[in-house]
């Protein structure tokens, strides 16, 4: 009987080890402020993963956007906003975010716990490309503005009536003159600006009824202009066009603004000239640190690294008292600052009215690098934390009640062989658990729906193994070579129905997505605990009986 | 000792007659049903298909105290979202929003987030700050929906392929193709099944179709196996004798595992909540067909393959792969018992 110890010893391992994985135990975990901070904490709890649908979350899949431009090396942009997005979440404070590539040009970011669905996704999107590049002031737009109406008027057809209006309002005009210079009071640059703006408007003047320069209103400096808001878009579109593009100036290009100003009970946003190329870029950014300043409201100082401060400082000395716009994503940050002197390693940004929690995600996007290629987003699934513990309750409760009925079944059918089956089966749930925890598998809402299903899948093998033994039985033969033949021909039917379930299984988690996938991995725990314990638990069990009662009792099947 | 079924000694392959009548007034009108719906309003509304394959958005909200339903469809229908239908889910109190319109997916290629934004900013106006809270929002564009609509087929199809490569190799390519051909009828079944019932095509419930396949494909495999052996044991008997005893002896585990994983999915059904029980229905109907066809479908279409394609006298069912020798166990016929 020795190989019977052998069999009760590895299934006594095989339990310690299954409740070894499951034993609750201390887990770091990073947890959220009210505030919005977070700090890092340690719980003691079952080392199960819960899916994003059971403790809530967000699910974000970003694609990359070839809509602007075409991307060439679609293997070599998903790597680098891999990377970036993997760098950005790292500092966002989630405690076990996913970030993983799915498919060619996807990635999936998971966020567990976070419902602040605008944030994450401005967070993961957006470019952060940081740029400095310097203002025109050789009013090089105004000597081109004829030929870019030319061009509007080629593209746009017909001037829109809106736009019309806004030369034919000379009142509105005069009160964005006055603000403008009643407005800034920050000295002898802006007093300086003014003046030139004077000269520049009769220029613009002169151009009064372009579709193009009618969209436009001479701003507080050389450079900046004023657009309505309700004409943005029509801008935004003829600066996307490409033959609009070629009529710039040479070497320049149009940006707008991130911040609007209201003139007049008008919305303005402005929009600046500036130089192609930039002074610096944000590739040399070593840290960015959001500060609150009682002036200046919220900023984010950055500082270069040695090279990237070494060109700045060269750059910026060259240009002493130019503007200098500050570019993200495309935008201007606030205004151009004007360049007292050269700048070393540091600056800043000041981000306007936006409130501090910007300014952190500023910095941080900033630190974690900019995003080569814009990523879109193309699905987005939140799920708030009341349905994940409604999900488990009610997952709970249907399991209850299935395994209870199943042991009904077993044991009023099968009686004391019914008994041991329910051993096997209790064997069953736990080392599924036990494989779930330390494969560090999910369990999502359709993994509790596949689990309490294979309870009455785990019992297939049982019937096909007793139905057998009481055919044997019935042939007369004793109960020791009736339960020995009844688990040998069992056998392959038994690995041919484990097998094919297995393949389905494997063939849903390739191609299934998400939570269906935590449902295709239960299977598969199931498939492989329930072989082990119908064919060798059981097994065991009923040679134990056989052993106490050395093979002379009736069995009870 | 507790016997259900024991000895039974039915014609399953006569009865299988009839009940091929049966199979055909279910499946028929519901295959013309969705052939008519798939030329009058085009492929894509055949079945009603969830926002995973159309795109579009989801939104479940639960208010603090039941909304009228009109009042919040009207507020949806004025945010910009005509289409959109609204519904509770399962509580008066939970509603939910679907916005699958050609429209709102348009609008979601552009930033899958904003719809839902728009709809719960519409409803905060009207029904005031704190009223609701969100429970969960799903948004998909339009070219993750396309290509989650791909890959459900191909799943279908190579688990199709996987089993009968996997059968072809454990029996015998006649075997392992009436099995596949049985399940194929099981799967168009459970299609009928959810076109009949209006269920929404959603992933849970292409999941739920897949484990119908591997469910109703281990049914069959235990009766073929049982089909094997008792060829290898009792090779005079005609085929027909063979097949009908081999689904007698297996009838009682055929139907006691039925019944153990019909109640587990009784279980999901009445206690397992509004998200899961179309996937369990499904699920409850699939396995009863699948079981319904190893009894009736797998035999005959197996009897028809054999009379096509005849083995030749010697050629042994399981030819080749994964069995042992075994001594062949002398078996009475269960008739003499």
């Amino acid at each position: 009987m020795s190989n019977l110890k052998y069999r009760l010893a590895l299934i006594g391992v095989l339990i310690i080890a299954s409740v070894f994985a499951l034993l609750p135990r201390d887990v770091e975990e990073r947890r959220r402020r009210p505030d919005g901070t977070f700090f890092d904490t340690t719980v003691t709890r079952v080392p199960l993963k819960y899916g994003l649908d059971l403790q809530g979350g967000m699910h974000l899949t970003l694609e990359l956007d070839d809509s602007k431009r075409p991307i060439t090396d679609k293997a070599q942009a998903i790597q680098q906003a891999l990377t970036v997005v993997r760098n950005r979440m790292d500092g966002f404070g989630v405690s076990e975010p996913v970030i993983q590539q799915a498919g060619a040009d996807r990635i999936i970011v998971e966020l567990p716990g976070v419902d602040d669905r605008e944030r994450a996704i401005d967070l993961v999107q957006d470019q952060a490309y940081l740029e400095f590049k310097i203002v025109d002031e050789s009013q090089a737009l105004e000597r081109v503005l004829p030929r870019l109406d030319q061009v509007a008027r080629q593209i746009g057809g017909t001037v829109p009536a809106q736009t019309q209006q806004a030369p034919s309002q000379p009142s509105a005009r005069r009160g964005l003159e006055g603000l403008l210079t009643s407005g800034d009071t920050a000295g002898d640059t802006t007093a300086v600006a003014s003046a030139d703006s004077a000269a520049t408007r009769d220029t613009a003047a002169s151009a009064t009824g372009g579709p193009f320069s009618s969209l436009l209103q001479q701003g507080g400096m050389p450079g900046e202009y004023y657009v309505a808001v309700a004409n943005e878009t029509r801008v935004t579109n003829l600066l996307a066009n490409p033959t609009f593009r070629q009529a710039l100036p040479p070497g320049k290009e149009m940006l707008f603004g991130n911040d609007t100003t209201r003139i007049a009970n008008e919305l303005y946003r402005a929009v600046y000239v500036v130089d192609s190329r930039p002074i610096i870029t944000g590739d040399y950014i070593k840290s960015a640190t959001p500060q609150q300043d009682p002036l200046e409201g919220t900023l984010v100082q950055f500082e270069l690294n040695n090279e990237g401060g070494r060109r700045f400082r060269m750059e910026t000395g060259r240009n002493i008292q130019r503007e200098m716009a500050i570019i993200l994503d495309g935008r201007v940050m606030g205004r151009p600052p004007t360049i007292q002197s050269a700048i070393g390693t540091r600056g800043q940004i000041t981000m306007g009215g936006r409130d501090l929690q910007a300014a952190q995600d500023l910095a941080l996007v900033l630190r974690a690098g900019a995003l080569p290629t814009p990523l879109r987003v193309a699905e987005v699934r939140t799920i708030g934390p009341s349905l994940g513990q409604d999900a488990i309750r009610r997952g709970i409760e249907a399991g209850l009640l299935g395994i209870a009925m199943v042991i009904l079944i077993m044991v009023v059918y099968y009686r004391f062989s019914g008994v041991l089956a329910v051993g096997g089966l209790a064997f069953y749930g736990l080392t599924t658990l036990a494989f779930l925890a330390a494969f560090d598998a999910t369990l999502t809402l359709p993994g509790i729906a596949g689990f309490i299903l294979s309870i009455g899948m785990a019992v297939d093998a049982n019937f096909l193994q007793f139905e057998r033994i009481r055919e044997e039985l019935d042939r007369g033969k004793t109960p020791r070579l009736a339960i020995d033949e009844g688990f040998r021909i069992s056998w392959s039917a038994i690995i041919d129905t484990h097998v094919t379930t297995a393949l389905t299984a494997a063939v849903l988690y390739q191609y299934g997505t998400g939570p269906v996938k935590g449902f295709a991995v239960t299977l598969i725990a199931g498939v492989a605990s329930s072989l082990v314990s119908s064919v060798f638990v059981v097994r065991t069990l009923f040679q134990v009986w056989l052993a106490r009662t050395r093979g002379n009792q009736a069995l009870s099947i | 000792m507790l016997r259900i079924l024991h000895n039974t000694n039915i014609d399953f392959i006569r009865l299988s007659r009839m009940t091929s009548i049966i199979i055909a007034v279910f499946l028929l009108p519901a295959l013309l049903w969705i052939a008519a719906d798939g030329v009058r309003l085009g492929g894509d509304k055949t079945f009603d298909y969830s926002i995973e394959f159309t795109g579009g958005t989801l939104v479940e909200l639960r208010f603090a105290q039941a909304p009228d339903i009109g009042e919040v469809r009207s507020v949806v229908a004025d945010a910009g979202y005509e289409g959109a239908e609204v519904q509770t889910f399962g509580s008066p109190t939970d509603i939910v929003i679907r916005a699958q319109g050609s429209e709102s997916v348009a609008e979601q290629a552009r930033g899958a987030e904003s719809v839902a934004e728009n709809i719960e900013n519409a409803l905060t106006a009207k029904f005031g700050a704190g009223s609701f809270t969100e429970v969960r929002t799903e948004a998909i564009g339009p070219r993750v929906g396309a290509e989650l609509r791909r890959n459900a087929i191909i799943a279908l199809l190579i688990s199709f392929a996987v089993s009968l490569i996997y059968l072809a190799w454990r029996f015998d390519w006649r075997l392992g193709l009436a099995s596949v051909l049985a399940n194929v009828h099981d799967i168009v079944a459970v299609f009928a099944f959810i076109k009949y019932t209006s269920l929404e095509l959603s992933l849970f419930v292409v999941g739920a179709v897949l484990t119908v396949i591997g469910y109703s494909l281990n049914d069959k495999v235990v009766v073929f196996d049982r089909v094997r052996e008792l060829l290898r044991t009792a090779h005079k008997a005609p085929l027909r004798e063979t097949l009908n005893r081999a689904i007698n002896e297996t009838l009682p585990r055929t139907v006691l595992t039925g019944t153990t994983v019909l109640a587990c999915l009784l279980a999901l059904i009445l206690l397992g909540g509004e998200v899961l029980r179309p996937f369990a229905l499904v699920l409850f109907f699939g396995i009863v067909v699948g079981t319904f066809s190893s009894i009736y479908v797998a035999g005959p279409l197996l009897l028809f393959i054999e009379k096509r394609w005849p083995r030749t006298a010697t050629a042994s069912v399981s030819r080749q792969g994964g069995e042992k020798k075994r001594p062949a166990v002398s078996r009475d016929a269960v008739t003499s018992r």
